[in-house]
Parts: C-alpha cells; sequence; structure tokens
C-alpha cells in the first residue's frame, strides 16, 4: 500500500492522499532535569496522513507534542516544517503558523459557551486592526460573519449545535473532549495534534470520536498526529505509527508492522508499568 | 416633595458620584486581576504617577530637573511652555503604555507561574518604587491640576430642584458639584467602553481568553505578553482617568495614592473578577456611606466614611464571600 520513499506521496487503499512530509522531528532529546522524557528521537509526519504516537505511560507522547508545539523546548534536535528547520518558537508563535492542538487534561475557556470557544480559534484570522475595528465597522463586521460561518460549520460536523450557547463549565467530559477538538478544527490547521482525544469516554463516545477524526481528515484533508494508549483504537485510524517506551523510540511503520514488532510486543505485554 | 426627601436625593446622588469613581479605580484592580492573577498594589500610585506626569507635562516642568541640577550644576526647571490638556493627557496616555511595557518586560515576564503572594510582592515594590521615582521626576510638592474642567456647584441644577420642593418649604436646590457630575459621566461613557472593547474586539476576546486559561490560549495563537502589556496599559488609562478626576478635585499630591484604598472595598463587595461587580460594588458602597454619614453620622459623631466601606464590605464577606456576581465556590472533596 505505501511508497515511503517518493516524495510526492501515495494512495491509501481506502482513496486518500498521502503528500509529502510536512514535519520532521530530527534527534530530538528532551530533560527535566535528571529525567530524559525524549531520548534521540526522529520521525516525521506527512501531509494528509493520521499519525499515532503510542506508547506505556510515562514513554513520553505527551512530551513529545508539546515540543512539536511549542510548549518544550527540547535540549537537543531540530524541528523541521514545511520543509525548513523551525527557529525556537512560542507555543503561540507555533499555533499562529497553523498548528492546532487539544490538551490531554483538555484545556478550554470554561467561563464561556461552546461558540466563544471555537471562536477563540479564529482570532488568528481576524486581521483588522484595534482602531479600524472602532473606525470601520463594516469591515470588522463582515470578518465576523465570515469567522462565525467558519465556526458555525465546524460545530455542524462535529455536532454540537444543541450546546452553542452552553457555558463549557457544564458540559460533562465526553462532550468537552468535542469542543476542545471544535476550537482546534476551527483554526483550520494545517497540522491537529490531538493528546489522548479518546481517554476516559465510553465505548460510544469513543466511536463518535473516531469517526470525528476519520471525517475530518477525509473531508478536509488535514494532516493529524494523534496520542493514543488502546492499540486497537490506533490500528484502526492511523497510517503509521510511532512507538515510544521509556523515552525512547522503539517502532516506527504501518498497524502491522509495529504489531508484529516484538519490541512493541514487550513493552506493552512484559514490562508492568502501564 | 419634602425638603428632607431632597436632602437625601441630594446625598444620594452625590454618592452614586463617588461611586461611580470608585468602581472606576476597582476596574484598574480587576482588568490586571483577571488577565495576570496580579493583585495590583500599586494601582493607587499609578493615578498618582499619571497625574503628576499630566501635570509636569502641561506645565512644562523638566522632569528629574533636582538632579540634573545637583549633578550638572545646572538651573533648569521649565522649558517655558505650557501645553492643552488634550495634548498632556495623549501625551501621558504614551507614558503610561510605555510603563505597562516596562513593568511586564522587565518585572512579571520573569514571575510568570509564580505564586500570587510573590506578584503581590512584586507590586508592593513597585509601588514603592513608582512612589519615588515620581517624586524625583516632578517633585514632592503639592501641584494643582487644572485641565479646564468647571469647578463649584451647577446652577442648573439648583434651579431645577428648587422647584421640586413643595409650596412653602424653605428648599435652596440641590448643590451638585459641576466637576464630580463629569467625572461621573466620563467613568460611565470609560466603563460602558471598556465593556464594549472586551465583548467586540479581536483584543478583547483574547483578553477574556487568557483571564480564564492560559494553555489554552496559547494554543490558539495568543501572544499572553501582549496581552499582559495591553491590560496593564489599560489599568495605567484607568488610573489616568482617576488621577484627573481626584487630582482636579484635590491637587495632585501623595494622598491621591490613597484612593486605592477606597477601591479595596468595592473588590471584596463585587469580586475580584467581575467587571459588572466592580460597578455595582462601587455604586453602592458610593451610595451606601453617604447616607450612612447623613442618617446615623450624626448619632455617632460623625466620620463614618473612613471605616464604613470596610465594615459593610466584611459583613459582605462573611455571608457571600465570592463577591456579589462570583459564583459560588464549593470545594470538591
Ligand atoms: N513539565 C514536566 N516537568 C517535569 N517532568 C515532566 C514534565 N512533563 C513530563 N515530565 C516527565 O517526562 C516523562 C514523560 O511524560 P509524558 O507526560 O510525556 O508521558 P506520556 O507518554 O504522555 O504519559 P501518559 O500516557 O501518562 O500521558 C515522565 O517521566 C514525566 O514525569
Ligand atoms: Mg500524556
Amino acid at each position: 500500500m505505501n511508497e515511503m520513499s517518493s516524495e510526492e506521496g501515495y494512495f491509501t487503499a481506502d482513496g486518500r492522499k498521502i503528500g509529502g512530509v510536512l514535519m520532521e522531528m530530527k534527534n530530538i532529546t528532551l530533560r527535566f532535569g535528571g529525567v530524559k522524557a525524549i531520548t534521540d528521537i526522529s520521525f516525521d509526519i506527512r501531509e494528509g496522513e493520521i499519525r499515532a504516537i503510542i506508547g506505556p505511560n510515562g514513554a513520553g507522547k505527551s512530551s513529545m507534542l508539546n515540543v512539536i508545539s511549542g510548549f518544550y523546548i527540547p535540549q537537543e534536535g531540530e524541528v523541521w516544517y514545511k520543509g525548513a528547520p523551525r527557529p525556537q518558537m512560542k507555543p503561540y508563535e507555533v499555533a499562529q503558523q497553523g498548528i492546532a492542538r487539544t490538551f490531554q487534561n483538555i484545556a478550554l475557556f470554561e467561563g464561556m459557551t461552546v461558540l466563544d470557544n471555537v471562536m477563540t480559534g479564529r482570532l488568528n484570522h481576524m486581521k483588522t486592526g484595534l482602531f479600524a475595528q472602532a473606525l470601520w465597522k463594516g469591515k470588522a463586521e463582515a470578518e465576523e460573519v465570515a469567522n462565525r460561518e467558519v465556526a458555525e460549520k465546524v460545530i455542524d460536523f462535529l455536532e454540537i449545535q444543541h450546546i452553542r450557547k452552553t457555558p463549557v463549565a457544564r458540559l460533562p467530559y465526553g462532550l468537552k473532549k468535542r469542543v476542545e477538538l471544535a476550537r482546534a478544527l476551527a483554526v483550520q490547521p494545517s497540522l491537529l495534534l490531538l493528546d489522548e482525544p479518546m481517554a476516559g469516554m465510553n465505548v460510544e463516545e469513543k466511536e463518535d470520536m473516531s469517526r470525528f477524526i476519520l471525517d475530518v481528515n477525509d473531508e478536509f484533508g488535514t494532516t493529524i498526529a494523534l496520542i493514543e494508549h488502546d492499540m486497537g483504537v490506533v490500528m484502526d485510524l492511523s497510517d503509521r505509527v510511532v512507538v515510544m517506551d521509556y523515552g525512547k523510540k522503539i517502532g516506527d511503520g504501518t498497524p502491522d508492522e509495529v504489531r508484529n514488532n516484538q519490541d512493541v510486543i514487550d513493552a506493552y505485554l512484559g514490562v508492568a508499568h502501564d | 416633595m419634602s425638603a428632607a426627601f431632597l436632602n437625601t436625593l441630594e446625598v444620594m446622588a452625590n454618592g452614586l458620584m463617588a461611586g461611580v469613581l470608585y468602581a472606576l479605580v476597582a476596574l484598574g484592580f480587576v482588568l490586571i486581576y483577571k488577565a495576570s492573577g496580579i493583585f495590583n498594589y500599586a494601582q493607587g500610585v499609578m493615578a498618582l504617577f499619571a497625574a503628576l506626569t499630566l501635570v509636569g507635562i502641561m506645565e512644562g516642568q523638566v522632569p528629574f530637573s533636582h538632579l540634573i541640577n545637583a549633578v550638572l550644576g545646572t538651573d533648569v526647571h521649565h522649558f517655558g511652555w505650557h501645553l492643552p490638556a488634550l495634548v498632556g493627557i495623549v501625551l501621558t496616555i504614551a507614558i503610561m503604555v510605555l510603563f505597562a511595557w516596562f513593568v511586564q518586560q522587565v518585572i512579571f515576564k520573569h514571575l510568570v507561574g509564580q505564586e500570587p503572594i510573590i506578584l503581590f510582592m512584586a507590586t508592593i515594590g513597585l509601588a514603592y518604587f513608582m512612589e519615588g521615582f515620581g517624586d524625583m521626576m516632578w517633585g514632592s510638592d503639592i501641584k494643582t491640576l487644572n485641565v479646564g474642567l468647571p469647578q463649584g456647584g451647577s446652577f442648573a441644577i439648583e434651579d431645577i430642584t428648587r422647584t421640586w420642593a413643595a409650596e412653602g418649604e424653605r428648599y435652596y436646590g440641590m448643590y451638585i458639584d459641576n466637576l464630580d457630575m463629569i467625572a461621573t459621566m466620563v467613568a460611565a461613557v470609560l466603563v460602558g467602553a471598556l465593556v464594549l472593547f472586551s465583548q467586540y474586539t479581536k483584543q478583547g476576546r483574547a483578553m477574556r481568553a487568557v483571564a480564564d486559561d492560559h494553555q489554552a490560549a496559547l494554543s490558539v495563537g495568543i501572544n499572553l505578553n501582549f496581552i499582559w502589556v495591553l491590560v496593564w496599559s489599560l489599568a495605567g488609562f484607568v488610573a489616568l482617568v482617576a488621577g484627573i478626576m481626584w487630582g482636579a478635585k484635590s491637587g495632585v499630591q501623595f494622598s491621591l495614592s490613597l484612593i486605592a484604598l477606597k477601591a479595596l472595598p468595592v473588590l471584596m463587595l463585587g469580586g475580584f473578577t467581575s467587571i459588572p461587580g466592580a460597578i455595582v460594588g462601587g455604586l453602592i458602597i458610593g451610595v451606601g456611606e453617604k447616607l450612612f454619614e447623613f442618617w446615623i453620622g450624626p448619632l455617632v459623631g460623625g466620620a463614618t466614611e473612613n471605616w464604613f466601606a470596610y465594615v459593610l464590605a466584611l459583613l459582605f464577606l462573611v455571608f457571600r464571600p465570592q463577591g456579589l456576581f462570583g459564583e459560588k465556590i464549593i470545594e470538591r472533596v
């Protein structure tokens, strides 16, 4: 099904186009004092694919996502984005480059409504300056309407119209996760990072979330990197998988390749730290 | 209407006007506290500093003249110009923005993630630094601030209200200070503008987002540092307005920085994070303390205005610690 070496990409079995390399992590090492959260890891993410990062608790998955999104700064290694090395950036600068994310522990604006939360995803698409907003109402309004349209589309897409006006603090956990995804989608990101989007959900919610992730990728061609604990879910969703254990990369390939990798099997069955 | 009733009305009107000014000062606190969790002890000194700067610029005072003369042996004091109030205000705003930027870059940028008590201590340091710096820059003598606002009572209001009294009552009309009325209108417009700003502009939205969750704000591309400079600038602007109103009335002097103490009970009443709370709290305290002084003051020997606000706020705290508009905090166990 794949020819990984070709720069111009390939088509998956279900007919989606996977393009060239969008992001490449090169020899990333991240330490917290004495703790090595990531040790010399390299991998890439291709345009249009769903790339999973899996591994037991404390393997360093979230740390890796935090490096990609600029929340953590690695001591060693380079991050390449769209074919060029990325200089050291603040998280908000990374976000402004079109990299959106969700958090393992959910970070929403609890005091705002669902719609307002999703609208914050549009902040960087609002170009009208402060004075122009005051003096030239028409332009600001047109921009607001356009952004509002995107937000409403995302809300429809994720089937959360019924809670549009509900303050997020009142929502149950599963819906909060969905609102967080909505806010990230409203950014219309070139790369979407999801840290355990299905954690803590019941089976039905997990199925819904899987479907949304697949649909996002399919309909908008959004490149997605996601972290997941559950091997089963990952195998169904992803095109390629990176497996981490104790901060090291122990496997990288298609779900089938990874499933049959002895190191991976050992990490998941042998060692009792999951 | 009876004269007694009209007198009560007059007291209430004066209370409302004082209250708007309290609300304005309290707003300065709320803006910064909401966005960064910093309780800015220096808010009052900022009002003093802004007023000093405004007078200095308008009167063409040479900043640091004492220091310059001592070091260089010169004798300069004035540039010899008098600038119109509007020019002075615009320049002062620019200086307050610069000050905001300085405070963020030099102090609070390095204290991100520190305990609230550390942040609070830093603002105490800032307050005393600014007080000294203001002295050094503009001198410590009492200055009169004249931005061309009318002084004295309003005859128009006196004339109108005199006709309200019932036949045969001895009533001379209400005494309402012109300056107070203008201060009230300006403060009301400013409060309205701030609310519009935070609800409808991109920066206002970003400000609310930062107030709610820093990580989430970063993840949608909001520059926290910029927002913090923005809220310190807004707080500086609010301080300037309060400084002008207070300074025009009682002169620009050290005691101006004590208006911050008037805002504390307002915050206790209205909650530290609520803009409507600051407004309503300010009005309640303004009206409350004037009425209390009017009715109860004579019975207890007066001077109740010094403590009434705090006692009211304290009582309120006991029964509603989250403030007027705060949500009830229920500890999860
Ligand atoms: N901010 C931090 N400060 C100190 N240590 C950290 C920090 N973040 C992560 N670590 C450490 O780095 C290691 C990897 O943590 P990380 O959260 O990346 O793991 P993970 O694979 O996401 O685990 P989980 O499946 O539990 O979410 C752990 O030992 C963790 O304690
Ligand atoms: Mg994690």
